[in-house]
């Protein structure tokens, strides 16, 4: 014990960061005074992300398909109202527009929360916690670093679960956290990163991405229940259908979307709820980790054992709060510090707020592994340096299982219509060929859902 | 005020000697909750029952914080009914939760933390991962400032 006469600290004057404190007051702590502007910590995020309205919205860095996600339900739903519904309304109800547009404001809601909400990402280490850890791995005092990966044993419910160490964001994974390598973040409760939403899918938005695929499942299926109607009832007194399509030829074109997508999607959300009421990710399911693969009783221990307390926990729990703290103000001498210590940091700050406009170019590369982004943060998951050796042996298996489950799943119920002769018909098929070479990288295992959701909205033709 | 002038001398007179930090305790699934084991670094500085009774009061809190039951049950129906639009308007009951933890930590800070030249840091500012305790050692400057009430006489142990 020493024996320091220990002073009362006031902890509001001390240079712990604090939230948002005003941008004089952290200038008047710091006797080195930077006389610019105080920075937003979104300024300085280390992910690859991209942020909007001063840090208020924000999305990954690829925006993946998103555009093409609403355009495509935007057009379907808008030819929905302009060819179907008068007749609809005069023949029928007038409650079908009401209902069709009620689903669509929900779809379109739902779609934006999921892209723009802070899926979970867990913010970096700070350098004193990193060094705390390395310290507690490193206990022989050896000062080289050591890139094997390191991994952290810990006991949930009686179930050895382990952790990994994250390399990017310097600490150990809590459970069910994965590193997405397209956003570079490290996202709790990890499901996948889907390309269609241009987000990851994690802890905070699971349940707008889940209220997203049933929502659009009832759209889908409604608009396609409406539009076979209104087309039968045309073709009714012996006209016959072409006339109808003649009639009405944006019913034909949303007949197309809507058969494709409909099984799909509807796949898709039976998948997730298949997921919900089990308590599991989709990164979990694919790669097997509580399906008892290994032999002994391994079972899933963050599930419930009920199937209603699990569908609670999962949409209906508290939301999480973001803790990223995008707004925060940076304290000056943190500024100053984060600025020195990591000039890639800064690098990155300014690709985060300068490059707004790179729909075009980050489309296209998201868009040839558009079938497969979601299981990409995969090969990240171990480490960074060795992922295609780790992931070059699970994947054929992967592949083949996922093979096989997409084929069971939508091919076939495809493949019977795949003689039709419009040309937008047609680039799909193709689209429907693109994935399927990219099942079998070794990098990029294929999930389920990918493969529907790939092909659900059909063409893939680059956005230029 | 002259409680912030005294203070920039402290500071000047405290300099953070260590860092400690309490892990999180994930034998209960992903819940929020701390580890309640004492660290050796701090055995000199505060008894052990009172850092105990922090952390199990903090963990007592995050688990109050994403409780499920009836409650939230509803409040996730209403909030689906709106397509979650309510969550843009209202205050979610994880940020009253947290913002009474905040108070909390202030409060142990200054009665029992900072006499002791502790200081807890909110884990929310941690990314929820991290309890971090920073430990400030005097610089054996026995020049005692200008007195003034957030002072205090020698607390040697």
């Amino acid at each position: 014990m020493t024996s320091c006469e220990y002073q009362q600290i006031d902890p509001q004057a001390l240079p712990t960061p604090t939230p948002a404190p005003p941008p004089h007051h952290g200038n008047d702590r710091d006797k080195r005074e930077e006389p610019k502007r105080p920075r937003r910590k979104w300024q300085v995020f280390p992910g690859k992300n991209r942020f909007y309205c001063d840090g208020r919205i924000m999305v990954a860095r690829q925006s993946g398909v998103l555009p093409l996600t609403l355009g495509l339900i935007v057009i379907t739903s808008g030819l929905f109202f302009i060819f179907d519904c008068p007749f609809l309304v005069k023949h029928l109800t007038s409650c079908i527009p009401v209902i069709g547009g009620g689903l669509f404001v929900f779809v379109v809601i739902t779609l934006l929360q999921t892209s723009l909400t802070d899926p979970g990402i867990l913010p970096r280490a700070t350098p004193d916690e990193a060094a705390d850890i390395e310290k507690q791995i490193d206990n022989t005092g050896n000062a080289s670093y050591r890139p094997p990966p390191r991994t952290k044993e810990v006991l949930i419910n009686q179930q050895v679960v382990k952790l990994k160490y994250c390399f990017s964001c310097k600490m150990f994974r809590p459970p069910r956290t994965s590193h997405c390598s397209l956003c570079d973040n490290c996202v709790e409760r990890f499901d996948h990163h889907c390309p269609w939403v241009g987000n990851c899918v994690g802890k905070r938005n699971y349940r707008f991405f889940y209220t997203f695929i049933v929502s659009l499942s009832f759209l889908t299926a409604f608009i396609f229940g409406c539009v076979t109607t209104h087309l039968a009832l045309r073709a009714q007194g012996g006209k016959g259908l072409v006339f109808a399509l003649q009639e009405s030829p944006g019913s034909a074109v949303e007949l197309v979307i809507c058969f494709f997508s409909v099984w799909s999607i509807l796949g898709l959300s039976g998948f997730h709820t298949y997921l919900v009421a089990s308590n599991l990710t989709t990164n979990e399911d694919i790669k097997g980790s509580w399906s008892g693969k290994s032999g002994e009783g391994v079972t899933n221990p963050y599930s419930h054992k009920n199937i209603f307390i699990n569908c609670c926990s999962v949409l209906c729990a508290p939301m999480p709060p973001s803790l990223i703290d995008r707004r925060g103000f940076l304290p000056t001498d943190e500024s100053v510090q984060t600025a020195g210590a990591g000039i890639g940091l800064a690098a990155k700050s300014e690709i985060n707020v300068g490059t707004k406009g790179l729909l075009e170019s980050a489309a296209l590369p998201a868009l040839l592994s558009t079938s497969c982004p979601q299981m990409k943060p995969q090969t990240a998951y171990t480490c960074p340096d060795s992922s295609p050796a780790v992931n070059s042996d699970p994947s054929p298996q992967l592949s083949t299982s996922c093979g096989a489950r997409h084929t069971a799943s939508s091919q076939g119920d495809t493949s019977p219509p795949r003689h039709t002769k419009t040309r937008s018909k047609k680039r799909k098929l193709a689209a429907l060929n693109i994935p399927n070479p990219s099942f079998d990288v070794p990098v990029s295992p294929t999930s389920p859902d990918a493969g529907p959701s790939s092909k659900a909205r059909g063409s893939f033709t680059p956005l230029h | 005020p002259a409680t912030f002038h005294n203070l920039q001398e402290l500071r000047h007179s405290a300099s953070l000697a260590n860092k400690v930090f309490i892990q999180r305790d994930y034998s209960e699934g992903t819940t929020c909750r701390f580890q309640t084991k004492f660290p050796s670094e701090l055995e000199s500085r505060i008894e052990r029952t009172l850092f105990e009774d922090t952390v199990k009061t903090l963990n007592n809190y995050y688990a109050e914080a994403e409780k499920i039951g009836g409650q939230s049950y509803l409040e996730g129906c209403l909030a689906c009914s709106t397509a979650y639009l309510i969550f843009l308007c209202m205050e979610t009951r994880y940020e009253k939760v947290l913002k009474k933890i905040a108070k909390y930590i202030q409060e142990q800070n200054e009665k029992i933390y900072a006499p002791r030249g502790l200081l807890i840091t909110d884990p929310i500012e941690r990314g929820m991962r991290v309890i971090e305790i920073s430990i400030y050692e005097d610089r054996g400057s026995s020049d005692s400032s200008s007195g003034s009430s957030s002072v205090s006489g020698s607390t040697a142990r």
